[in-house]
């Protein structure tokens, strides 16, 4: 066997509990209310284009996004919205959403729903441009960064290569690799799309070897794609972060402060791929993903193709309820995930899993003193020093933490996650994080 | 009620103790070497030294720090069989006692405790009793023979290869006629040869590095810039005259060079925490090592050497930076 790729500097490797990892996707029902958050993309939340009492379709336009880096928003079912209030989200702050009250389950007659595979390749750039932007697609990896964005090359730049995330190295997630399993053909539809949208005649599916099924069932499939290549890597966290994706597969190492079109690569999740083709050639707007629910005590750790807005309580309940000794919930994996305070949070673009951790799991190591041992620095896949940053952060000194470069990290969590002093460096990192952010923005602004 | 934290929320389960111990595992074929050597003597400064060590932190949390009590941790532990390790086994038990005070009340505890510490508590804790009580620590006993036998008399005692190297080359003598003075390679390795508790026997201590790599206790890093080094160094001077010089394996197997390879180079607390830095360490006593076991008023020179790099671990820690990811200019 050859060497498996992989990106070079740092990484962990935590236990995968892919558990749900053979559990085929189980098709919801659209929720009895829906609560469809406004922002739901990293960058300006969308404007609304409905009122209350309205009445709305499934993949009807409700919300536009104006900003130059914003999403549409799509209602997800249909019936008649009951107001636009503020809801908890995923980040634990209350953010303004659209309640529909469910009616039924009618969808825009634009919308082709028949399970035929097209592939229908005229599109221009433009028009694939213009489609994902009006069919509200963003990244699904869990950035939420509108995918219309990423397609608008700057001046000056040239793609060469498209890379498609299908690594999915958070320990337990396995929604991405139930859907290359389920809907492959689709995908790699949709990575000849986002080709053609980019201009480049090479692209590359990542995945790594702990799903081997995918690897030879995209594999088979690539030889009808031109240009598509799929490339085993070996498994290790965080090998989904863009640059280190950028780096295993290709070998490039983007520069500090610069995004992948810098090296010429251009990185999309294999989610995304998939909604892509459904935006292009079924008309389908972004009204639905998968989702993985799992955990070690949850009774039936499964894969869901949910509704957005749907409230994670109902996804869960699917999954065989709330266990007994439920310490935490996350939405996404252990190592970024967000811990959510409220059952009723709603699925939205971004939810890639909600993970149940038992009260076992979420005990935290006890907390020493740092004993320079130097592991943080040593698994820092961005080559940074996380006890120095922790340190500074602690100390407020911005300048300082912005010279040793807080804002290369990528809060993967590996350095938090090696320390066996139990120290909580990147709670530190991301206060440091914010703050410079800050600086540097208002620095922008003089 | 759900708990609400920061990511990451699951840990890779490593701690503080299961590496402290990780390192008293590493050290126990040192320790049984020892006493096969020495006999009972061993194992009582072995006890001593690690009882009081332990005793003191506990002391200095409990009643001056008030704050929580932590010997379990394992650290105390080991500096106290790491100092054991650094005397001979006919010292004085009250001598080791106030070695284990000055090892952890003024090397470790006065810093503020765990990982605070500039300085290896325990070469601290060496280097004050071989100031100290230069004869206490000068002495050594006698180690019985490698097959067969029984530990020797206290009273009887015996030069270490170093002292006869450095003596006898200070007396005139050229190296070839010094050799036959020696215990002989095997010997070294193995342990028969005069010397401190834990440093005599190079194999044991070499078994107990393998164990600390192979758990990632420890990196190659360290080690091997100093191993280098030093080798290199010795060597080449042994090619340039060999009637002064000894060679680069006689060296290697006595003293306490494999103990401070090992077991105090690769000290988290008080040496480098990036890579670089470590071999930078390494490179600099290696350097340090070799040129006062020739040239220095010692025979040996493992622990003034160490100190002196851990001295200059936060200037290393400052120059040598991580290659940061997509990195063009190297800074400095
Ligand atoms: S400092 Fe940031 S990038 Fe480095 S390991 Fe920690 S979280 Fe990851
Ligand atoms: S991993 Fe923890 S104990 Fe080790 S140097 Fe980093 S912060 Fe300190």
């Amino acid at each position: 066997m050859t060497t498996l790729k992989t990106f070079k500097r740092g990484g962990v490797h935590p236990a995968e509990n892919k558990i749900s990892a053979n559990q085929p996707i189980v098709v919801l029902d659209p929720p009895k209310q829906a609560f469809i958050p406004l922002n739901q993309n990293l960058g300006a939340p969308a404007i609304p284009l409905i009122k209350k009492g309205d009445e709305v379709k499934v993949g009807q336009l409700i919300a536009k996004g104006e900003a130059f880096i914003s999403s549409n928003v799509h209602s997800s079912v249909s019936g008649k919205v009951l107001k636009i209030d503020a809801v908890i989200d995923t980040s634990g702050y209350k953010k303004m959403a659209v309640v529909i009250n469910v009616e039924g389950d009618e969808w825009e007659p634009s919308i082709d729903r028949s399970e035929t595979i097209k592939r229908d390749f005229s599109f221009t750039q433009k028009e694939i441009i213009d489609k994902i932007k009006e069919m509200g697609i963003v990244g699904l990896g869990g950035a939420t960064f509108p995918s219309h964005v990423k397609l608008m090359i700057p001046d000056g730049k040239k793609p060469e290569v498209l890379l498609i995330n299908g690594v999915e190295c958070e320990p337990y997630l396995t929604s991405d690799h139930q859907l290359m399993m389920s809907n492959g053909e689709e995908a790699l539809i949709g990575t000849s799309i986002l080709m053609k949208g980019l201009g480049v005649k090479k692209a590359y599916i990542g995945i790594e070897n702990n799903k081997p099924d995918a690897i030879s069932y995209l594999k088979e499939l690539a030889e009808g794609f031109k240009g598509i290549k799929v490339v085993p890597l070996k498994v290790k966290y965080p090998q989904g972060g863009e640059k280190q994706l950028i780096k295993a597969v290709t070998g490039r190492e983007v520069p500090s402060g610069k995004l992948p079109i810098e090296v010429g690569a251009v990185v999309n999740n294999v989610g995304t791929a998939f909604a892509v083709y459904q935006a292009i050639q079924k008309n389908k707007p972004l009204v639905e993903r998968v989702v993985t629910v799992t955990g070690k005590s949850v009774a039936k750790p499964s894969n869901f193709l949910a509704r957005i807005g749907t409230p994670i309580s109902i996804l869960i309940d699917n999954a065989g309820g709330v266990p007994e000794d439920t310490g935490k919930i996350i939405s996404g994996g252990p190592m970024m995930g967000k811990a959510l305070l409220s059952l009723e949070t709603p699925v939205v673009k971004g939810t890639s899993g909600i993970l149940i951790m038992n009260k076992q799991e979420t005990h935290r190591v006890e907390m020493l003193p740092c004993i320079r041992c130097g592991r943080c620095v040593s698994v820092c896949p961005m080559g940074l020093e996380p006890i120095l940053l922790s340190q500074l952060s602690r100390l407020q000194m911005w300048e300082d933490v912005e010279k040793q470069k807080v804002m290369d990290c990528i809060e993967c969590g590996s350095c938090q996650y090696t320390c066996p002093s139990g120290r909580p460096l990147l709670d530190y990192i991301r206060v440091g994080k914010n703050k410079v952010g800050q600086i540097i923005r208002n620095r922008g602004k003089k | 009620m759900l708990t609400v934290s920061g990511s990451p929320h699951v840990h890779g389960d490593d701690s503080v103790k299961k590496i402290m111990y990780g390192v008293v595992y590493a050290m126990v074929p040192a320790i049984l070497v020892s006493i096969y050597f020495f006999g009972l003597d061993a194992l009582w400064v072995l006890l001593t030294a690690s009882v009081s060590c332990i005793f003191f932190e506990w002391l200095v949390q409990k009643f001056i720090i008030k704050g929580p009590v932590t010997i379990n941790d394992g650290s105390a532990l080991v500096a106290g069989i790491l100092l054991a390790f650094n005397v001979p086994a006919n010292i004085p038990i009250w001598i080791i006692i106030v070695g284990s005070f000055v090892t952890i009340v003024v090397a470790k505890m006065s810093f503020g405790g765990l990982g605070k510490n500039p300085f290896n508590p325990a070469l601290v804790g060496r280097i004050f009793l071989l100031i100290s009580f230069p004869v206490q620590m000068t002495t050594w006993p006698l180690p019985k023979p490698l097959y067969g036998g029984t530990a020797v008399m206290d009273a009887v005692t015996g030069p270490t290869p170093l002292g006869i190297l450095k003596e006898g080359v200070k007396m005139g003598k050229t190296v070839p006629e010094l050799m036959p003075e020696m215990p002989g390679y095997v010997n070294e390795l193995m342990g028969f040869q005069g010397g401190c508790i834990g440093e005599i026997s190079a194999i044991a201590l070499i078994l107990g590095a393998f164990y600390m790599l192979v758990r990632r206790i420890i990196t190659w890093h360290t080690p091997t810039a100093y191993l280098l080094t030093f080798f290199a160094f010795t060597g080449i001077l042994h090619l340039i005259d060999p009637t002064q010089y000894a060679d680069p394996f006689f060296h290697l197997v006595t003293g306490g060079l494999m103990l401070g390879v090992f077991f105090m180079a690769t000290d988290m607390v008080s040496t480098p925490i990036t890579y670089r830095g470590m071999l930078v360490f390494g490179v600099g006593a290696g350097l340090l090592t070799a040129i006062i076991r020739i040239w220095g008023a010692y025979p040996e020179g493992v622990a003034f050497a160490i100190l002196i790099m851990n001295a200059f671990t936060p200037l290393i820690n400052r120059a040598f930076k991580p290659k940061r990811f997509g990195e063009k200019v190297v800074q400095a």
